[in-house]
C-alpha cells in the first residue's frame, strides 16, 4: 500500500457531512491511537452515528480525509472491503440474524472467504469450531449456542453482536450505544466485556449512559453539532463550562 | 456439500416426484382406455403444466423465501424461456406451415418478411435453443439484476420494478414488428426432435422430463441453501446492513441467486410450452407473476417443498374452479385464497406444519430450532 502517514489507527480529518443543508458532520477532526478506546458522547445529533457510518463506508462524506491504519483511504471503499480491512460495526439497536442459530451468526461473522462463488463448496475448519467456542465463553452464550438468536433477550442479542465482531477479528470495534435498554448487572458485565477486548483490540464506544462511561474509564470525546467540543477524562469534560452548556441547555 | 443438502426431507420428496415421473406416463401408455386406472392424456398435459408453474414456484421461493427479494417479474423469464423453446419449434415445422415457405415461419409470410431476422438465427438447433432457454433470462436477470442490486433498490420498489420490466416486454411482444409472433405468438407447433409434439408418447416423455426438471430444480435449490451460501441468503434477507458489515459483498449474492433462479423460471417456460402448444404474450401478464407469487405464499416460502405444494394445489383448484359454474369467480376466490392465507396461514401450509412439529419439540427439549427457516416464523408476534 501507500505510504503511512500517520501513527494513528483511525484518522479523520475536517470531515464534513450534510444532509439536505443539515451540516450533520461539521469540519470533525478525531484521531483514535492503536489499541486505544476512546469513549465519544454527545446529545441528541451531535452526528455520533454520522461519523460512524462515514468510518464503514455507509456515507461519504462531501469534503475531508477518512483514513485507517495510516495508509487506506475509507472514502474510497464500499462497506464490505471496510469490513474486511479490519472495521466492525456493532449498531444501536441490537442486529443479529433472527433466523440463524446463535452458532450461525458466529459462523457467518468468522474470518474467512466472503465471496459468493466459493460459498456453496465452503466446510468448517477445526480451528474455526475452537475459536467459535472460545467467542460463545466470552459473551456467555454457550449455553445457547444451539439456539434461534431471534429468541434470544435484548441483553444477549447485544451480545451475541458484540461476539459477532469478535469473530470477524477486526483491527477496530465501532459500538454504538452496547448499554441502551440493559439492567444494571448486564451495564456492568458490558463493561467488563469491552475491557477484555481493549486488551487486544481498538475499541470506539458511542454511548448515551454516563455511569457506564465512567465505569469504562477511558479518554472521552465529546462531540457538539458535528465536531469536536471537548477532549479528555471523563472528570475533565464534565467540569469543560461548554459541555455542561450543551448538556443542561443554555 | 452433497449429503447436508440431501435430508430426510428432500430424498422422501424426490422419491416421491420420481415416483409420479414414472407412474402418470405408464398408466397413460400401458393401460388401455377402458381400465379404470388410465390417465388419459389431457390429463398428462395438465399435469405436466402444473409441473412446470412448479419449477417456476420453487425458483421464486429460492429468491423469495431465502434471500427476501420479491419478484413480481418472474413470469417475465418463464415467458423467455417459452418463447426460446416456441422458436425452436417453429423452427421444426419447415414447409409444413399454411404458406408452405420452408425457411420463414407463416407470420412472417404474413408480413411479407423476405428473411429470418437475426434473432432467429441457430433456433433450428435443439441444443443452440436449449442454450437460450437459460441464457436469455438468465443475461436479463444478470443485467437487470447488476442495475437494481448495485443501486440498492430492495424491498417494494424492487417488486414494483419488476412488474415494471416483464409489462414492458409485454407490450414489445405485442407488436408484430418485433419478430416474434406479435398477439398471435407461436403456435401449430409439429415437432420436437422430430416427434410429433400431440403424440401421446411425445407428452408421456415430456411430462417425464418436466418431472425430472423439477428434481434437478429442486437438488440445486437444496445444494444452494444447504451451503454456506444459502446461510449468507439467510442472513441477508434478516439484516442486510449486518451483513454488509461482516464484509459480504451483498449486491454479488443477490445478482448470483437472481440469475439462477431466472434461469430455472426459463428452464420452466421451455417445458410448459411444448405441453400447452402455444406461447403468446400473454405469459408476460404482470397477473401471472404476481399469481405465482401467490402460490409460494400458499405453500409456504422458504421451505421449497411448500412452493411445489402451493403450485400445485392452486392451479389444481384453478382447473377445477375455472371449468364449473364457478367459473367467473375464480379471480375473487384467489384473491380471497391470498388474503386468508396472509391473515391466517402466514407461513403457509407446509410452513405452518414445521412450526407445529417443531412446536412439539420444545414442549420435549425446551427450546428448539425452526426448521422452516421462514422470516415469519422467528417473529410470531408480528405475523399473527
Amino acid at each position: 500500500m501507500d505510504l503511512r502517514t500517520t501513527p494513528a489507527l483511525l484518522y479523520l480529518d475536517a470531515v464534513s457531512v450534510s444532509f439536505d443543508g443539515f451540516k450533520a458532520l461539521n469540519g470533525l477532526s478525531l484521531t483514535i491511537a492503536p489499541g486505544e478506546m476512546r469513549a465519544i458522547i454527545g446529545p441528541n445529533g451531535a452526528g455520533k452515528t454520522t461519523m460512524m457510518d462515514v468510518i464503514t463506508g455507509k456515507t461519504r462524506p462531501d469534503e475531508g480525509e477518512v483514513l485507517f491504519d495510516g495508509s487506506h483511504d475509507l472514502t474510497a471503499l464500499d462497506e464490505a472491503s471496510i469490513a474486511v480491512l479490519g472495521i466492525g460495526r456493532k449498531f444501536q439497536k441490537p442486529t443479529v440474524f433472527d433466523s440463524h442459530t446463535v452458532e450461525d451468526n458466529l459462523r457467518l461473522a468468522l474470518a474467512g472467504d466472503r465471496r459468493a462463488r466459493t460459498a456453496v463448496a465452503w466446510r468448517e475448519t477445526a480451528a474455526a469450531r475452537e475459536r467459535m467456542s472460545s467467542i460463545l465463553e466470552t459473551i456467555r452464550l454457550t449455553a445457547a449456542r444451539s439456539r434461534l438468536a431471534g429468541n434470544l433477550s435484548h441483553g444477549q442479542k447485544q451480545w451475541l453482536e458484540i461476539g459477532m465482531l469478535l469473530a470477524q477479528d477486526p483491527k477496530l470495534l465501532l459500538v454504538d450505544e452496547p448499554v441502551a435498554g440493559m439492567t444494571d448487572a448486564e451495564t456492568h458485565q458490558t463493561a467488563e466485556l469491552l475491557r477484555t477486548i481493549n486488551v487486544e483490540k481498538t475499541v470506539v464506544v458511542v454511548e448515551h449512559d454516563m455511569t457506564f462511561v465512567r465505569a469504562l474509564g477511558v479518554k472521552v470525546t465529546v462531540l457538539h453539532e458535528g465536531r469536536v467540543l471537548a477532549e479528555g477524562s471523563i472528570d475533565q469534560v464534565s467540569e469543560n463550562e461548554r459541555v455542561v452548556e450543551v448538556y443542561l441547555g443554555r | 456439500m452433497i449429503p447436508r443438502a440431501l435430508d430426510r426431507g428432500t430424498i422422501v420428496f424426490l422419491a416421491l416426484l420420481g415416483a409420479v415421473a414414472i407412474a402418470v406416463p405408464l398408466l397413460n401408455l400401458a393401460l388401455p382406455d377402458s381400465s379404470p386406472l388410465h390417465v388419459p392424456t389431457y390429463l398428462v398435459s395438465l399435469f405436466g403444466k402444473y409441473v412446470c408453474f412448479a419449477l417456476l414456484a420453487l425458483s421464486i421461493d429460492l429468491i423469495w423465501g431465502y434471500c427476501g427479494i420479491l419478484s413480481l417479474g418472474h413470469g417475465a423469464f418463464f415467458a423467455l424461456g417459452g418463447y426460446a423453446m416456441g422458436m425452436y419449434l417453429m423452427r421444426q415445422i419447415g414447409g409444413r406451415g399454411v404458406y408452405g415457405n420452408p425457411l420463414l415461419p407463416d407470420f412472417m409470410v404474413f408480413l411479407n418478411w423476405k428473411e429470418l431476422p437475426l434473432a432467429w438465427w441457430g433456433f433450428s438447433s435443439f441444443p443452440y435453443a436449449m442454450l437460450m432457454v437459460l441464457a436469455v433470462p438468465g443475461l436479463l436477470a444478470l443485467v437487470f439484476g447488476w442495475f437494481a442490486f448495485r443501486s440498492r433498490v430492495t424491498g417494494v420498489y424492487f417488486s414494483i420494478i419488476t412488474q415494471a420490466m416483464t409489462f414492458a416486454l409485454l407490450l414489445a411482444f405485442f407488436r408484430n414488428d418485433f419478430g416474434f409472433g406479435g398477439n398471435n405468438g407461436l403456435t401449430d407447433f409439429k415437432d420436437i426432435l422430430g416427434f410429433n409434439v400431440q403424440a401421446d408418447g411425445t407428452r408421456a416423455a415430456l411430462f417425464a422430463t418436466s418431472c425430472l426438471a423439477l428434481m434437478l430444480g429442486y437438488v440445486v435449490c437444496r445444494i444452494l441453501v444447504a451451503s454456506k451460501f444459502g446461510m449468507v441468503l439467510i442472513a441477508i434477507r434478516d439484516a442486510e446492513a449486518r451483513a454488509r458489515f461482516l464484509g459480504y459483498r451483498v449486491e454479488s449474492y443477490k445478482l448470483a441467486v437472481f440469475t439462477i433462479s431466472a434461469c430455472m423460471a426459463g428452464v420452466a417456460g421451455a417445458l410448459y410450452v411444448p405441453q400447452v402448444g402455444i406461447i403468446n404474450p400473454g405469459e408476460f401478464s404482470p397477473a401471472n407473476s404476481i399469481e405465482a407469487v401467490i402460490w409460494v405464499a400458499v405453500g409456504g416460502r422458504g421451505t421449497l417443498a411448500g412452493a411445489v405444494i402451493g403450485a400445485v394445489l392452486v392451479n389444481y383448484a384453478k382447473t377445477t374452479f375455472t371449468s364449473g359454474a364457478l367459473a367467473p369467480y375464480w379471480l375473487f376466490l384467489l384473491g380471497g385464497l391470498f388474503v386468508g392465507v396472509t391473515l391466517w396461514l402466514p407461513r403457509g401450509i407446509v410452513g405452518t406444519i414445521a412450526h407445529w412439529r417443531a412446536g412439539r419439540r420444545i414442549t420435549a427439549t425446551e427450546d428448539a430450532p425452526d426448521p422452516s427457516g421462514a422470516a415469519v416464523a422467528t417473529k410470531p408476534q408480528a405475523a399473527e
